[in-house]
């Protein structure tokens, strides 16, 4: 029986190891601990509350939209705005976060993902007159290759021209994605932590010649995702098509849904959403949003367990270093007590299964592309292309929300600091559900908690012993050679986790190194 | 013949951001700053970035361990985020050492004392920033706090910014690629660039005649200026409203959002609250001009 130990894992956000006994080739059991601790939510209480979002946003720097509009609903929500923001308000928050997922994505495919697939040594047999491609080769002529090598070596498929297609495309998708954040700051002003999003709407109004500039950097965006991006992941899909079975999880998803359609309804539970709100079974049978039913479970995490079960609007965060059986500082958040995965694959799967047409049309297209059923969804090439799926379809309505906008016309709405309230802000980031919550006292925050999707998906065990998604996803994989755990990395990075979001809420003492190691 | 200037990139109490800045670098673009010579003859070999690199696990860690005893001296260490120091810097690891692991506090000190030198990318690591903010729980310090506890004496420049502008880091690598390290006097107080911290937002900002006219916005979406909405531009260095950000696209006042200070060594906790009017005392610029006025 043997052991590996990635620590750190790379091309994710964050400090993360991962832990897995293998037996006879395949893992038996695998544990995912994060390494870093800030303590953001601590650092919010008795603030004032609209700076929620700007702090909020530093939970991550590479899903900063995402934080910030979702402390910007939770915000609107304890503010009793919730259903009065202007539509130029709600189109614009939407209009950044468009732009903001789609870059993401492609970041993930191209820059986090593809090194696993893709043999970038190929190049240096280019024979082309590509300068981007002849940059590369001399590159790898100068022979100093870091940051591309070294690297898990093994299992490399593509052919040559293929390859060097893909380094083509990693290098070009730099470009797209910085595009991306351009389109982005119109209306944010900056990126990463925007500034654009406030509770009431935004900070700006729309205007005739940045709507224009917009649309046209969506557009493209559109040509990659449609051109590039969804034929480069069918293409390694196709190469490593045992993935569509490898890395299955836990089969139960759950998405908030994100980019309101309207914004009359102040529950983001029920309000009308581009991609739906529910969960998600293996049946592929949808089931309704019951926020209610969310708990964090500590059994397995540093923190006393008379803290275990509580819904996030009244969490609590007691660590308890070393103690015993535990080993992250990462809560469990279960729904209705039973595990669940979220992502684009969760949004992409509950928006199919009820049953929008176009959707439909995407999902089903890309499986027959592919020969696979929708139970090929749930495995690593699944988790990839619903990410992909998830960047044409917001890309594809991009350009008519922007539109929609009414040049000179408000875009924010006036309010009162409430002396006390209570709110609640849910929404899809790149990486999945996302809530926020927030109690006010004498106008100040008095509590602030955030469960975050990659706090979902790196889960330890719950009370009950259910392993985590990713954890559950590992557990079973087979590991060629321990030296080199491609398989590992592969089933991981599928699932783009974000750590410094997923282990941002804690005030541990006295932590016991000794305590540390997973054995 | 190319040199390489091999470049260590730790992340530390960060939230990735000041990573991801880089990669919206225009000019050089984040692929020429990978892969191409970054001036004339010289390359940027960067070692160790965990957002980028393909090695995990103890390939990476080998070759940051590899450069720093291989190349003692030659390598840039450039740290993003602050350094948790509470409890002996539990609160944060990068990979292991014999089966164990090792802080971050470790690694900036074991990593800054074979540097030739060392940038604090971003807010964080220039001066803590918001993991350091009240009530701290991770015991947060600047780069140069944890060095100077640790009796380390390396050249050391800031790069502040929440995140930084990405020209305001490249550009500090290519000045220290053709002109070697700043001198003392490029540097301000605070070892920021004067080249890009030299100015107050408020000495450039194009809604700096509303300030002198006395128009205020005073809600979201007025024309104006932004100071009774909190704008933080009159304490803040930066020049942000002559550069712009993502490609010159826009920048927070173009965006109609009061400024929140994020470049000084003040941000989080005394630039904020974030939307509340600056106390009106000893203002730079600013009491100059309202010490002969009626405040309207």
């Amino acid at each position: 029986m043997g052991k590996i130990v990635i620590d750190p894992v790379t091309r994710i956000e964050g400090h993360l190891k991962i832990e897995c006994v293998i037996e006879n080739g395949a893992v038996k059991d695998a544990r995912a601990t994060g390494n870093l601790f800030r303590g953001l939510e601590l650092i919010l209480r008795g603030r004032d509350p609209r700076d929620a979002q700007v702090i909020a946003q530093r939970i991550c720097g590479v899903c900063p939209q995402s934080h910030g509009i979702a402390a910007t609903l939770n915000l609107d929500s304890a503010f009793g705005i919730a259903d009065k923001i202007p539509d130029n308000g709600r189109i614009i928050r939407n209009l950044i976060h468009g732009a903001h997922v789609i870059q993401d994505h492609i970041l993930h495919f191209y820059h986090l993902a593809a090194l696993d697939y893709v043999n970038v040594a190929d190049v240096a047999a280019y024979s082309g007159n590509d300068s981007q491609l002849n940059s590369v080769k001399d590159f790898i002529q100068r022979g100093a290759l870091e940051p591309f090598m070294p690297r898990y070596e093994g299992d490399y498929r593509l052919p040559p021209e293929a390859n060097q297609q893909c380094v083509a495309h990693y290098v070009k998708a730099l470009e797209m994605r910085r595009i991306g954040h351009e389109a982005v700051s119109i209306f944010s002003g900056k990126v990463p932590h925007s500034v654009g999003v406030v509770p009431g709407g935004v900070t700006s109004v729309p205007t005739v010649d940045n709507i224009m500039a917009y649309i046209w950097k969506i557009k493209i965006l559109q040509d990659f995702v449609n051109n590039v991006y969804i034929p480069d992941v069918l293409a390694v899909a196709k190469a490593y098509g045992d993935y569509a079975g490898i890395g299955v999880g836990c089969k139960n998803l759950l998405s908030y849904g994100m980019y309101d359609l309207d914004g009359k309804s102040p529950d983001y539970a029920t309000r009308e959403r581009l991609f739906k709100q529910g969960t998600i079974g293996a049946d592929l049978r949808p089931g309704a949003l019951d926020t209610s039913k969310i708990t964090e479970q500590v059994k397995h995490s540093w923190y006393e367990d008379a803290t275990s079960g509580l819904h996030p609007s009244s969490g609590d965060t007691r660590p308890q270093a070393g103690k015993s059986g535990a080993y992250s500082w990462s809560k469990a958040p279960r729904y209705d007590g039973k595990v669940y995965e979220v992502g684009p694959l969760a949004r992409v799967a509950v928006t199919y299964a009820k049953g929008d047409p176009r959707m439909k049309e995407m999902v089903d297209g890309a499986l027959k592309a592919l020969n696979a059923t929708p139970a090929a969804l749930f495995s690593v090439l699944g988790r990839h292309l619903a990410r992909a799926l998830s960047a044409k379809y917001i890309v594809d309505n991009l350009e008519g929300w922007a539109l929609s906008l009414k040049p000179g016309q408000p875009a924010y709405v006036e309010y009162e600091l409430p002396e006390e309230a209570s709110g609640m802000g849910i929404i899809e980031g790149s990486r999945g559900a996302l809530g926020h919550w927030i109690e006010i006292k004498n106008k100040k925050i008095a509590n602030y908690q955030a469960v975050v999707p990659t706090t979902w998906n790196v889960s330890p065990m719950d009370d009950k012993g259910q392993h985590g998604p990713i954890e559950q996803a590992l557990i079973g994989a087979k590991v060629k050679d321990e030296k080199n755990p491609f398989e590992v990395v592969r089933i991981i990075r599928s699932f783009d986790p974000c750590i410094a979001c997923a282990v941002h809420c804690v005030t541990p003492k006295g932590r016991d190194l000794g305590q540390y190691r997973v054995v | 013949m190319v040199k390489e200037l091999p470049v260590i990139y730790l992340q530390t109490a960060a939230c990735s951001g000041c990573a991801v800045t880089m990669l919206n670098s225009a000019s050089p673009t984040i692929k020429n700053v990978l892969i191409d010579q970054i001036v004339p003859g010289v390359h940027i070999n960067l070692k160790f970035h965990p957002v980028v690199m393909a090695a995990a696990g103890e390939l990476a860690i080998g070759v940051m361990e590899d450069t720093a005893k291989k190349q003692k001296g030659e390598y840039v260490l450039v740290v993003d985020g602050a350094v948790p120091t509470a409890d002996g810097g539990v609160y944060g690891a990068v990979g292991e050492r014999d089966g164990k692991p090792v802080t971050m506090q470790q690694r900036v000190i074991e990593l800054s004392r074979d540097a030739l030198a060392v940038i604090a990318m971003g807010t964080c690591a220039s001066f803590g920033g918001i993991p350091a903010a009240p009530p701290n729980p991770t015991g947060c310090v600047s780069v140069q706090k944890a060095l100077e506890s640790a009796g380390i004496k390396k050249p050391l420049i800031n790069i502040p910014g929440c995140p930084p502008h990405p020209d305001w880091f490249v550009g500090t690598v290519a000045g220290i690629i053709l002109n070697g390290l700043p001198k003392p006097e490029e540097l301000d107080d605070f070892l920021r660039p004067r080249a890009f911290y030299g100015k107050l937002i408020h000495e450039n900002c194009p809604r700096r005649a509303y300030f002198d006219e006395g128009k205020f916005a005073k809600k979201f979406g007025d024309d104006g200026c932004l100071y009774e909405l909190g704008c933080k531009g009159p304490i803040t260095h930066a020049d942000c409203p002559l550069r712009k950000w993502n490609g010159g696209t826009n920048w927070v006042i173009g965006a109609g959002a009061p400024c929140n200070g994020c470049t000084q060594p003040e941000f989080p906790n005394e630039t904020a609250p974030f939307y509340e009017k600056l106390v009106d005392v000893d203002l730079p610029v600013v009491g100059a001009y309202w010490a002969n006025k009626e405040v309207k």
